[in-house]
């Protein structure tokens, strides 16, 4: 288990537990009541720091190193009924973009999202969860398989953002991501997203077109990340804080904003305090959704979709 | 040596239908030098138990991987090449194809059935490396057609298992152009939506890479396949250096985006199933069909 600075005294309070646990087993002693005490306290004060979260303390769950990826939700939401598919059929096979066929029970899916790595190693293999051109090419060839033969998309987002390399930007780093968006907006299967930890800038909205924009409780999605904001605009490092509350990435304030569709609310203590509970939380959502998408005149889907993204802005008319 | 060779013709002869093995005959694997009876090779599909390594099989054997209780109807079974240039080296191309057709118990470098894999209705064309390195002429590209032509009036996906050198050269422009005819009726097959699997085996280059190998909705790979266009020894003798480990292998053409999974011979059958039901209804009921 990995806490956060904020998490502290639910540590302490696991640690204590723990003791009381063993104290249980290795004597005779009853710890019974302070093991029920102890759970208790341990739910009050989780329930206690995540219902009080400042957007900063957001970020940092949305990045919590216990938090499962996408892979893992895949994984659990079709129970193993998934096969991965490679390559953008030009240049490289982008470690840090995934996606394949799934079966969420008897429906075929397309599964497309960033991955990011469990550990060092593979957090390397996985460049962070930051995709490079090639990474988005392979996720439209992938949408466009499954508008060919007529399966929904679900995308699944969590990135710190698109690759910042030199050869990102040889391959067009940016006309990527753009035909993504151009291509999403006219796909004529059902698109949900969901963002599932970050959501930064154009790497987030490089798959992030859909009829459904849905993002998990404890995840930001912003035009940018409130540490590059902050040295950005502030011009140093130390004003995160004030940078997240500023950028309005929660769930509720872009909600609020009208820039996506829905919250999905996450375990007590987070995604990463109970797996199991947010991949049948995720499935459930996808479920609902589809059974309501897919019924839909494509046209009139695309036609929805459109009209979504076209009125978001706000302005003074003259 | 020459036990050696007398072993590998011992396997490699008896591709046409019903494999009768004989008794006392041995496989010698040339990665790991592992040596089984040719009982127990056929036993792993050809591929050696100590290190994975997959022999050339031909369409006979994956007509028996693949479809279900190893049934199946060929499509033109009969089709020959007509040799229209009349073409000659230091042989003539029709005692070359004689010569061919006599040593493979096969017709020509491809052959297409229908039947049902997985109880999905399927029709699947492979192709016979040991018919003149697989290459590819008129038959070739003419079964292929005829393939998709079945999968269509079926409503059916079509799967493609290539074995090749590349285009056959003693039909000259008949053959490059087989690239072009397989490539236009594949289109047909994507305008109707229905699945097209490519199987790329050891080796597949040349023209056929360059065609419809390429063209799945999926492309799988084998393990360790050569999969190239140009060849590995034209490549080094132009650009003059020495080409990178495992250059043009499976391995190699997935981590270049080519490729969208490579599948060991033992899944391929499961793999293609969950890859069709992902992307295909099948029919209801057979009179729907036909
Ligand atoms: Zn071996």
């Amino acid at each position: 288990m990995n806490y956060l600075e904020f998490e502290e005294p639910i540590k302490q309070l696991r640690e204590q537990l723990q003791k009381a646990q063993e104290l249980q087993d290795q004597s005779d002693v009853d710890m019974h009541s302070t093991v029920a005490d102890l759970e208790g306290k341990i739910a009050e004060v989780t329930k206690k720091i995540y219902s009080e979260l400042t957007p900063w303390q957001r970020v940092q769950v949305s990045r919590h190193p216990d938090r499962p990826y996408t892979l893992s939700y895949i994984e659990a939401i079709t129970g193993g009924r998934f096969e991965e598919l490679h390559g953008d059929r030009t240049v490289k096979d982008d470690k840090a973009m995934v996606g394949g066929w799934g079966f969420v029970d008897d429906q075929a899916v397309m599964f497309i999202g960033q991955q990011k790595g469990v550990n060092t190693k593979m957090r390397q293999y996985r460049n962070f969860g930051m995709a490079n051109p090639e990474g988005y090419r392979k996720a439209l060839r992938l949408m466009k398989l499954a508008e060919k033969f007529n399966r929904p998309i679900v995308t699944l987002i969590d990135t710190p953002g698109a690759f910042p390399g030199l050869e990102a930007e040889e391959r067009g780093q940016g006309e990527a991501i753009a035909r993504n968006l151009i291509e999403m907006c006219q796909l004529k299967v059902p698109v949900i997203c969901i963002i599932i930890g970050e959501g930064a800038s154009g790497g987030a909205l490089g798959i992030g077109i859909g009829d459904r924009v849905l993002m998990l409780e404890n995840t930001w999605y912003s035009v940018i990340s409130p540490e590059s904001c902050s040295s950005i605009l502030w011009r140093n490092w130390d004003h995160k804080k004030e940078a997240a509350e500023a950028l309005h990435l929660t769930g509720e304030n872009m909600l609020e904003l009208k820039l996506i569709d829905g919250i999905i609310p996450e375990p007590l203590g987070g995604a990463h305090a109970n797996r199991e509970a947010i991949y049948a939380t995720v499935k459930a959502t996808i479920q609902e959704q589809l059974s309501k998408l897919m019924p839909m005149d494509p046209a009139k889907r695309i036609d929805a979709r459109i009209k979504k993204f076209s009125s978001m802005g706000v302005v003074h008319s003259a | 040596m020459g036990w050696f060779k007398r072993i590998q013709e011992g396997i490699t002869t008896k591709s046409t239908e019903k494999k009768e093995i004989p008794e006392g005959a041995w496989y010698k694997c040339p990665g790991c030098k592992n040596v089984v009876t040719s009982q127990e090779f056929a036993g792993t599909l050809n591929v050696c138990a100590t290190c994975g390594h997959h022999e050339r099989i031909g369409s006979a054997e994956y007509f028996e991987v693949l479809f279900d209780g190893g049934k199946f109807r060929e499509v033109a079974a009969k089709m020959v090449s007509a040799d229209p240039l009349e073409f000659k080296d230091t042989t003539d191309y029709k005692s070359r194809l004689e010569k061919a057709q006599k040593k493979t118990e096969l017709e020509d470098a491809i052959r297409t059935a229908s039947g049902e894999l997985d109880g999905l209705p399927v029709v699947i064309s492979a192709m016979d490396f040991s018919f003149i390195g697989g290459s590819m002429g008129s038959v070739v590209g003419e079964k292929i057609a005829r393939g998709i032509d079945l999968a269509l009036k079926k409503q059916c996906p079509y799967i493609c298992i290539s074995k090749s050198g590349g285009a056959r050269m003693m039909e000259a422009g008949l053959s490059l152009m087989q690239m072009a005819k397989t490539s236009a009726r594949l289109s047909l097959l994507a305008q109707a939506r229905l699945p097209y699997i490519s199987v790329l085996t050891d080796p597949t280059t040349g023209g056929v890479t360059a065609s419809f190998a390429m063209l799945g909705d999926l492309n799988i790979a084998e393990p360790n396949a050569l999969i190239g266009f140009a060849g590995p020894r034209v490549v080094r003798e132009t650009i003059g250096k020495d080409l990178p480990e495992g250059f043009q292998r499976s391995e190699f053409l997935l981590e270049h985006g080519f490729l969208d999974a490579i599948v060991e011979r033992k899944d391929l059958k499961s793999k293609i199933a969950f890859y069709l039901r992902a992307m295909y209804d099948a029919p209801m009921g057979e009179e729907k069909v036909g």
